[in-house]
């Protein structure tokens, strides 16, 4: 669960690139002469930053081979032989409910995300492509809601679904999370940099209606960009605590995260079932890990790829 | 705010399909094997849905799904919030007696003596069932189980250093220093600021009435001799150092618990479950007592308990009532409810004729639910009233400084305080306060 983007990084990086593809040319043979020397003391503050980042990971890892009584009582980083039969007892946790919660985090988060950068990518590109009135209204009203963290909204939105009937069902935790501001805000400076007004033009001499210039010509240009908005989106839903845990009462239709959060809290009658948590934690976290190891190198793909070159 | 009009418009015309195809069923008030009527039961006990497959099992027109919960304050968050929205709650839900005052105020639960539930009122111990009425004709949940507390120790260490067990709290105190003195690191328990619920059973056990009503009015008794007298002598223990202040249920305690730094503990009839879920390998070795008394005056305080309790969104009340009687009172349902759940049950014929064993972590005790019974029976009355949660807090807040400020002066100026919040926050809900 440590492996969160936070939201400046993720537009550090989109402009970043962007300018840096628009520099490139100029500053190749400059960047290839300053070899800079390999200094101890930034490496020693990185080295410090990755074991702090680290370490949590670390602890959960080897917790988890620990059972119920050596979690409490042998040494921290010490690891144990019980992996294996914590892992089978997780899985045997109400019938197998912990995988249960891992197909609904997926279903929310995989769906979600989808959709999401899916209704971001038409957004941001109608408000970089077109004009029409209200347009600098709209995108200011945006950039609002990408200030709004989420967390206020969950309360409203609960009271909302409920007049409608939608809490404690799937659809009150997708719905909410489908439109994002931030991806919406992404994805206009994805295609205001990536999509050519003149590509656009010469589809549209070529008389080629907008939804299949934006479906067949502006979609494959923008894909780059659009893996970062996806990304960003599923790793939002994929933590998110607090919508979940305010719609839903069945622990059927749990995410993970609020499903690990109801074991540590059983009630002062029965205990916190600590190993069975640290686990799932671990297990939890493993897609992750793998979506990022998969789709990372999307994120170095040249925003431009496949655009007129200047 | 959040999203552009174009995209709520998509959210909106989203939701409104999924209405026009997912309302259309809503059945009549009798139910059939065709046609069952369905209710839905958020609860925190474990396996409360097995218990509730042998009703299903039993009853085809009446159909029961079990939500299970977080544990007994998110639950009620929950409920609190779905009542306010107009719509999402349950038709069952299972409460804490503490809570029942503050749900009946928020009008989250109906009553149910019109539905049946006054029938079942010799099923339970009058202490008990007072909890469920507040003490009125009303009856606004059907009793499920109660938490007389109860003294766990560690015979093995009780024996190694020549303690015996303490009947009153002055031979607590004795039994605390010698076990400290003989290895400063063990403790004979610990004084949790975290756990309002389990400070409220030793001031019920010394006859505090935290909450009453008079007539109209409210009388809040928290900062008066019995509770006083209880923050005085736990104080003094802390002051002393031969009790341990930290909090229970942490790592640390947890770790206490499997290596004999906490050689006691003060818990409840429920203990069993909690011990061996977190020292499994200590099993055979604790024993259970009787709380200690104040001079010998028998009486004991509960720590925990709930019911089960109808919502006022249900629109099948009777068929509700019907379950939640047969949850808590038929020899069957009790059978699994201790079995499955793991609970004390409240029904008292009921949990005689099924608490015959002790629970395996025990099996060194084969008189644990004498001693239980025992304990049960000797539970003093104890009102609770509509802040429940506000004076809990200040529990936490005010107790947390005074177990770190280690001095009996803290204790009780942490008693005061507790009366102070309550009383506001009373007064400023719009509650009458009688001085």
């Amino acid at each position: 669960m440590s492996t969160t983007l936070d939201s400046t990084s993720t537009s550090a990086i989109v402009q970043r690139e962007a300018s840096a593809r628009r520099r490139e040319g100029r500053d190749r043979r400059a960047v290839t002469r300053h070899r800079v020397p390999v200094s101890v003391g930034s490496t020693a503050v990185l080295l410090i930053g990755a074991v702090y980042c680290l370490m949590p990971v670390a602890w959960v890892l080897i917790a988890s081979t620990k059972d119920a009584s050596e979690l409490f009582s042998t040494f921290t980083f010490a690891p144990s032989t019980h992996l294996w039969d914590n892992l089978v007892e997780l899985s045997a946790y109400r019938d197998g409910l912990y995988w249960r919660w891992m197909l609904n985090t997926a279903l929310y988060a995989g769906v979600g995300a989808i959709v999401s950068t899916y209704i971001s990518a038409l957004s941001g590109y109608a408000l970089a492509k077109y004009t029409f009135p209200g347009k600098g209204v709209v995108f200011k009203v945006l950039l609002m809601g990408v200030l709004v963290p989420g967390v206020i909204l969950a309360i409203p939105q609960y009271l909302l679904l409920a007049q409608v009937g939608l809490t404690n069902t799937y659809w009150s935790v997708l719905l909410p999370q489908i439109i994002s501001p931030y991806g919406i805000y992404l994805a206009r400076i994805y295609s205001a940099a990536a999509v050519p007004t003149e590509v656009i033009e010469s589809a549209r001499t070529e008389g080629a209606g907008e939804l299949s210039i934006f479906h067949r010509i502006a979609l494959p240009m923008l894909a780059p960009g659009l893996v970062t908005i996806f990304l960003f989106q599923f790793v939002a839903v994929w933590n998110n605590f607090m919508l979940p845990y305010i719609m839903l009462g069945d622990d059927r239709l749990f995410p993970i995260t609020v499903g690990l959060s109801g074991l540590l809290n059983q009630g002062a009658t029965v205990p916190a079932m600590y190993t069975l948590v640290i686990t799932g934690a671990l297990v939890s976290i493993v897609p992750l890990v793998a979506l990022f190891l998969v789709l990372q190198r999307y994120w170095r793909v040249d925003l431009a790829a496949g655009a007129v070159k200047a | 705010m959040r999203a552009s009009f174009r995209t709520g418009a998509v959210v909106a015309v989203a939701a409104a399909a999924l209405i026009m195809t997912g309302c259309a069923a809503d059945s009549g008030s009798e139910g059939s094997a065709d046609d069952p009527i369905e209710l839905t039961y958020w609860t925190w006990a474990p396996n409360m849905d097995k218990v509730a497959d042998i009703w299903n099992a039993e009853h085809p027109e009446i159909q029961v799904t079990v939500n299970k919960q977080d544990g007994g304050d998110p639950a009620i968050t929950k409920l609190l919030t779905a009542i306010k929205a107009g719509s999402g709650a349950p038709d069952l839900i299972q409460a804490e007696y503490q809570k029942i005052p503050t749900l009946v105020a928020s009008d989250a639960i109906a009553d149910i003596s019109g539905a049946g539930g006054s029938d079942i009122a010799d099923e339970f111990p009058d202490g008990v069932w007072d909890s469920v009425t507040l003490g009125g004709d009303a009856v606004y949940a059907v009793p499920q189980d109660t938490g007389p507390m109860m003294f766990f120790y560690r015979e093995d260490l009780f024996a190694q250093y020549g303690l015996s067990v303490p009947t009153t709290w002055d031979e607590y105190a004795e039994t605390a220093r010698a076990l400290h003195a003989a290895d400063p690191s063990k403790y004979l328990g610990t004084f949790s600021a975290n756990d309002a619920g389990w400070f409220a059973g030793l001031a019920q056990q010394a006859h505090a009435q935290w909450w009453s009503i008079d007539g109209e009015a409210w009388g809040v008794g928290i900062d008066e001799e019995p509770t006083q007298q209880v923050a005085e002598y736990w104080g003094g223990l802390v002051q002393e150092g031969v009790i341990d202040n930290k909090p229970m249920y942490t790592p640390e305690w947890n770790a206490g618990l499997n290596d004999g730094s906490q050689a006691g503990w003060l818990g409840a009839v429920w203990g069993p479950g909690v011990l061996s879920g977190n020292a499994a390998d200590t099993a055979g070795l604790w024993k259970a007592a009787p709380l200690p008394t104040w001079d010998g005056d028998v009486a004991n305080g509960n720590w925990g308990g709930s019911s089960t309790a109808v919502t006022t969104q249900s629109k099948h009340a009777e068929a509700a009532v019907e379950f939640a009687t047969w949850l808590n009172t038929d020899p069957e349902a009790v059978q699994a409810l201790v079995d499955e759940a793991g609970i004390y049950p409240a029904a008292t014929a009921a949990a005689a004729s099924v608490l015959t064993e002790a629970p395996e972590f025990f099996s060194n005790q084969p008189d644990f639910y004498e001693v239980a019974a025992q304990a049960a029976d000797a539970v003093a009355p104890f009102a609770y009233g509509p802040n429940v949660n506000v004076a809990f807090s200040a529990y936490n807040d005010e107790f947390a400084k005074a177990a770190e400020a280690k001095t009996v002066d803290a204790f009780l100026a942490a008693v005061t305080a507790m009366q102070q919040v309550t009383v506001d926050d009373l007064e400023s809900s719009g509650f009458t306060v009688a001085e």
